[in-house]
């Protein structure tokens, strides 16, 4: 096959902007998992509900979707401490695969009620940026891509922050490994699993923000991200916050190279069939420690 | 009085393991309980620490009634529990484990305690930026007093510190835990290690099957024929 950089530039900068949505999504779900040690199967559902969150924000209140990021992020972050604090906790009386089966519940509860209140339904906005598109010299990336990207970095980044140097991130590393130790220091350690809980749901706030510009909502559009993340978060090893940026990155290249040479619909193939060969050869991700 | 206990039962489940414990602490001074393995001198800790809730009884910390309490209460009133196994956190370094040592009290020192502590224990020193769980045993057994130390106690309560020590890392301990002491606080030390725990403490419980057999000041229990027969093999 002739290789055309024409084609492949643009195609893999367009990976690496859906990459970087799709490790903002992998990075709450890492997060929770290191901290919490669930797979929390509501994540998709949390994602799709930000979307719709994001999509009445604009048609009903006019607010952009970037604004609506400063909304949305604090909004979910207390959402996600809520259901950590006063659902999750309290019904699965301390045993993880209890709250494996809760979050699941979760999400069917929330994915049901979603389909009976808006339908099933495609939903897109119109903004006046959506098909403007920046001329790099080589590419032409769509604009809402490019703050997609710089948006979904910024929030890593301050996400990585926030882990690295404040005590709130401490107690939260603290907690995923050392539980006892951490409550004789006084660290209140259900209060830090609803704070990690909530951040993981904030996270996703934010890339439905980043994300809606130029994508759609329906009540089942988070399986799709949610599908991808949890490869993006066992393929970069699970906990690691470096791995999962960097394997959603990757993913989002692997698609757009997929539908590049195989055709849009196939797109997604590649990234699964590096799913089943991480699980085959390196189950413990490109990043992850051996256990 | 710094911490006073009255009656203390609790367990697991339905089987008891404290009797109707009760003892005292003052400031400055070190009381040692001893016990073997399986006595109830952990399950007495958790519960003055506020990790359990006791059956019946009352905990009262300079006066105030506690019983019941949680942990991050205790630590916030000044009470701080040096667990055994250290506990300290293995993928947190040496610097980020003694930060999160004032997470609940004494934030506001925490520069100046960083430097106190380093100089108690030099060694964490060279080890600041290294990852905990990495360090010796000796090492993590200093770390997880420094870090206790970082709360600012009133009274440090310290769970088999000699446990798995070298006899001459025992012997610095036991050092180190008078020069703490001389800064005032109480410690509330809890040893198997007999013959050096009555060395340093004025004070000493025998605990027993989840009960206090003997009590009174170390150098009358040294003196016991009961605790020589049982302890010392005299």
């Amino acid at each position: 096959m002739m290789v055309n950089f024409s084609l492949l530039l643009p195609a893999v900068l367009n990976g690496v902007t859906t990459g970087a949505i799709y490790a903002l999504i992998a990075l709450g779900l890492t997060l929770i998992y290191g901290v919490l040690h669930i797979i929390n199967f509501a994540h998709g559902s949390l994602l799709m509900l930000a979307l719709y969150a994001a999509f009445f924000l604009y048609t009903l209140a006019g607010i952009d979707p970037y604004v609506a990021v400063l909304i949305l992020v604090p909004a979910f972050f207390v959402l996600g401490y809520g259901l950590q604090r006063f659902v999750i906790q309290p019904t699965s009386h301390g045993r993880d695969e209890n709250i494996l089966l809760v979050t699941l519940g979760l999400a069917i509860i929330i994915d049901n009620l979603a389909l009976w209140l808006w339908t099933s339904t495609t939903r897109t906005i119109d903004t006046s940026y959506a098909f403007e598109v920046i001329d790099l010299g080589f590419a032409f990336i769509p604009l809402p891509k490019i703050i997609a990207f710089f948006g979904a970095l910024a929030f890593a980044a301050l996400l990585w922050a926030l882990i690295t140097f404040t005590d709130l991130g401490r107690a939260i590393r603290a907690v995923a490994r050392e539980r006892d130790g951490a409550r004789l220091v006084g660290i209140r350690v259900e209060h830090v699993y609803a704070m990690t809980f909530g951040i993981g749901t904030a996270a996703v706030a934010a890339a439905a923000c980043f994300l809606l510009p130029t994508f759609y909502v329906t009540p089942q559009v988070g399986y799709a991200f949610v599908l991808v993340a949890f490869t993006t978060v066992v393929l970069g090893g699970m906990g690691s916050f470096v791995g999962a940026l960097s394997a959603g990155l990757l993913l989002g290249i692997v698609e757009s190279l997929g539908g590049l040479y195989l055709g849009e619909s196939l797109g997604q193939l590649g990234i699964f069939v590096i799913f089943i060969l991480i699980l085959l050869f390196r189950p413990m991700g490109l990043f992850g420690a051996r256990a | 009085m710094l911490l006073e206990v009255d009656r203390l039962e609790a367990g697991y489940g339905v089987v008891p393991v404290l009797r109707g414990l009760s003892l005292h602490v003052a400031s400055g001074e070190v009381i040692a309980v001893l016990g073997a393995n399986g006595a109830g001198k952990s399950t007495l800790n958790r519960v003055l620490s506020g990790l359990m809730p006791p059956w019946s009884g009352h905990v009262r910390f300079e006066g105030i009634e506690t019983t019941g309490q949680d942990a991050a209460a205790m630590v916030e009133a000044g009470l701080v529990h040096v667990p055994e196994g250290r506990r300290i956190f293995p993928n947190l370094n040496v610097r980020e484990n003694l930060e999160l040592g004032s997470y609940r009290r004494g934030r506001p020192r925490r520069r100046q305690n960083l430097e106190r502590a380093f100089e108690i224990f030099p060694r964490l020193k060279e080890r600041t930026s290294q990852a905990a769980g990495t360090l010796s045993g000796g090492e993590q057994q200093m770390l997880s007093i420094a870090r206790g130390l970082m709360a600012e106690p009133k009274l440090l309560i310290l769970d088999e510190p000699s446990l798995g020590l070298s006899p001459l890392l025992v012997e610095e301990m036991f050092g180190l835990v008078q020069r703490i002491c001389a800064d005032g606080l109480g410690i509330l030390l809890v040893e198997q290690n007999v013959m050096q725990s009555l060395a340093i403490a004025s004070r000493a419980y025998m605990l027993e099957n989840g009960a206090f057999t003997l009590e009174g000041p170390a150098a009358a229990l040294l003196e016991n024929p009961q605790l020589k027969k049982a302890y010392l093999g005299l």
